[in-house]
């Protein structure tokens, strides 16, 4: 109940960020344009579509998960007002529950939004309603869910400014890591191999959630893959979460 | 009567700078506020009063010492469900209405939905902002925000309400009004923590009172305690007198007029210059004995210091 009233709250004052409008605005018009591109490419045109369109509720959704998650606790010290807050009967944890699902509901509601924009294009192709995009579609979601943890994460030790820059890297790293796995199968076993297996565990690999090319060009995925996507996700998401609870318990509001 | 707070030996520092270097702030505090009490927290700029109160509602971790509130440890729920807090220049979530404001934080405090309805309007009402319910917090002026901050404070009808320095920056009728209502508090059965810096309205409301210098206690007790009720000096405005026949009498100042202040510190003196008002046909405006204030302790205590 504490943590709903937190979460509305903050989906209350996310609602009204006018970056948030302008994100939507820009993942529209490329959403939009991806049919224009389509008209110049040969060969399967929806193809197109499909993958200009998810990429861009990926990366225009993550751009919000960060542009508005590394200011959800910063904001609230900045401005003081979490000192009346955390003093009510309310333990910290709950606090930063409370931004993080507030947060994860105002992003659930703009992905919606793009995503029925890009149906529509899709439909207007095709005259097809293709329900298969929705499964990509949710795990950018289960993505976003990780995103937003670990801006929250740095939120609440860090300016924005410096959170937003460690936030992008981690979205940025998280999708070029696979490279790893690559260079891990060519190495000799060694010290190299060793070190790239390890520095393989500690960072994140969000290629996890990228289901684009599956869905596009309509290839069987099978079902353990989606389950290790879907426990990767939670067990992640958690791991930060729990991370960011432990340095928010240990700060002093000065 | 039974300790509502009670401080022991709290301390805390802050490494500060770039390259950072321990500085102590708190150095072994010890308090305790009794139930029913309008307990003054008194200290300049600095002193520690902020942290302690930060210190009290878990903001901050202090590194030694307890704190207890209704005998429970300050940071259970058990002691925070009974505690309200008025922050120094409150900043609150600015788009929300007066109503949804206090409606959000009402929810933190598990009421049902019926109470909480009432609940809002009478502190609207108590606090003077029944008809700016409906005003978005961004339109309020500082003296409306630290009301409905006192408002929030009240909302779990708490036993013992914490004010940081809740008369900074009000003009002078705010600052009655507040003095009013925290006075009604107190009749209404609670206990008030007030930290400020302005002495005389801690002199007026407050029964006891703790000054803190450069992080210690350095004075603690009932007003009638700390300050002796001595006659120091007399002060008379008086008239129809060359400044030479009152000389040896006591320190002359010239006022406005013709008259003269005499600030007289000698008994003998004064039966003086009441013999030489007879004789001459002089004209006495003002007599005025001066007895020492909480100014006059908290000026001579941070001297000391």
């Amino acid at each position: 109940m504490k943590i709903k009233a937190i979460a509305l709250n903050t989906f209350k004052e996310a609602i009204r960020d006018r970056i948030l409008y302008l994100l939507l605005f820009f993942a529209a018009v490329c959403i939009i344009f991806s049919r224009i591109l389509a008209l110049l490419t040969v060969g399967d045109r929806v193809k197109i579509i499909k993958d200009v369109g998810l990429t861009s509720l990926s990366l225009f959704g993550a751009l919000m998960a960060i542009l508005m998650g590394v200011g959800l606790v910063y904001k609230e010290i900045d401005k003081k007002t979490l000192y009346t807050l955390l003093v009510k009967p309310i333990h910290r944890y709950q606090f930063l529950l409370g931004k993080y699902f507030g947060l994860v509901l105002t992003l659930f509601i703009m992905l919606s939004l793009m995503s029925l924009i890009f149906l529509a294009v899709i439909f207007f192709h095709t005259f097809r309603v293709e329900w298969q995009i929705l499964l990509a579609i949710l795990y950018i979601f289960l993505e976003l869910c990780l995103i937003t943890s670990v801006a929250l994460l740095f939120s609440c030790f860090s300016t924005p400014i410096l959170s937003s820059l460690f936030s992008l890297s981690f979205y940025l790293i998280g999708h070029v890591s696979w490279g790893l796995e690559t260079l891990i199968k060519k190495l000799r076993p060694g010290t190299g191999k060793t070190l790239a297996q390890l520095l393989y565990h500690f960072v994140p690999d969000l290629e996890n959630f990228n289901f684009k090319m599956e869905i596009v060009h309509k290839l069987p995925i099978p079902p353990k893959i989606f389950l290790f996507s879907t426990l990767y996700g939670i067990f992640y998401t958690l791991f930060v979460l729990t991370l960011a609870v432990l340095i928010f318990r240990k700060r002093d509001f000065i | 009567m039974a300790d509502v707070l009670r401080i022991e030996d709290l301390h805390k520092s802050f490494k500060l700078g770039f390259i950072p270097k321990k500085k102590k702030i708190l150095k072994g505090i010890s308090l305790s506020v009794e139930q029913g009490e309008i307990f003054g927290y008194l200290g300049p700029n600095g002193a520690g009063k902020t942290t302690t109160i930060k210190c009290i509602l878990g903001l901050i971790h202090h590194e030694k010492g307890k704190i207890e509130i209704f005998g429970h440890p300050h940071l259970s729920l058990q002691a925070k469900e009974k505690i309200g807090f008025l922050p120094e220049n409150p900043y609150f979530y600015d788009y929300l209405t007066a109503s949804e404001f206090l409606h959000f934080y009402s929810q933190l405090f598990l009421m049902e939905k019926k109470e909480k309805e009432e609940k809002i309007k009478d502190l609207l009402e108590l606090v003077g902002l029944e008809k700016a319910g409906d005003l978005q917090l961004r339109k309020f002026s500082r003296g409306m925000l630290q009301r409905v901050g006192l408002a929030q404070s009240l909302l779990n009808d708490p036993s013992l309400v914490l004010l940081d320095e809740p008369l900074g920056g009000l003009d002078p009728l705010g600052r009655k009004e507040l003095r009013d209502i925290i006075v009604r508090l107190k009749e209404e059965g609670k206990t008030i923590f007030l930290s400020s810096h302005i002495l005389q309205d801690i002199e007026m409301i407050c029964d006891r009172v703790a000054i803190i210098v450069s992080g210690e206690i350095i004075s603690q007790g009932t007003l009638h305690e700390l300050i002796s009720e001595k006659i120091l000096f007399t002060e008379v405005i008086l008239s129809g007198f060359e400044e030479k026949e009152l000389e040896g009498l006591g320190e002359s100042f010239s006022v406005k007029g013709g008259k003269t202040l005499l600030r007289v510190l000698k008994e003998e003196n004064l039966e003086k210059i009441l013999k030489l008002v007879k004789s001459k046909r002089g004209k006495i405006h003002a007599l005025t004995p001066r007895t020492e204030t909480l100014e006059d302790l908290f000026v001579e205590v941070v001297k000391q210091r």
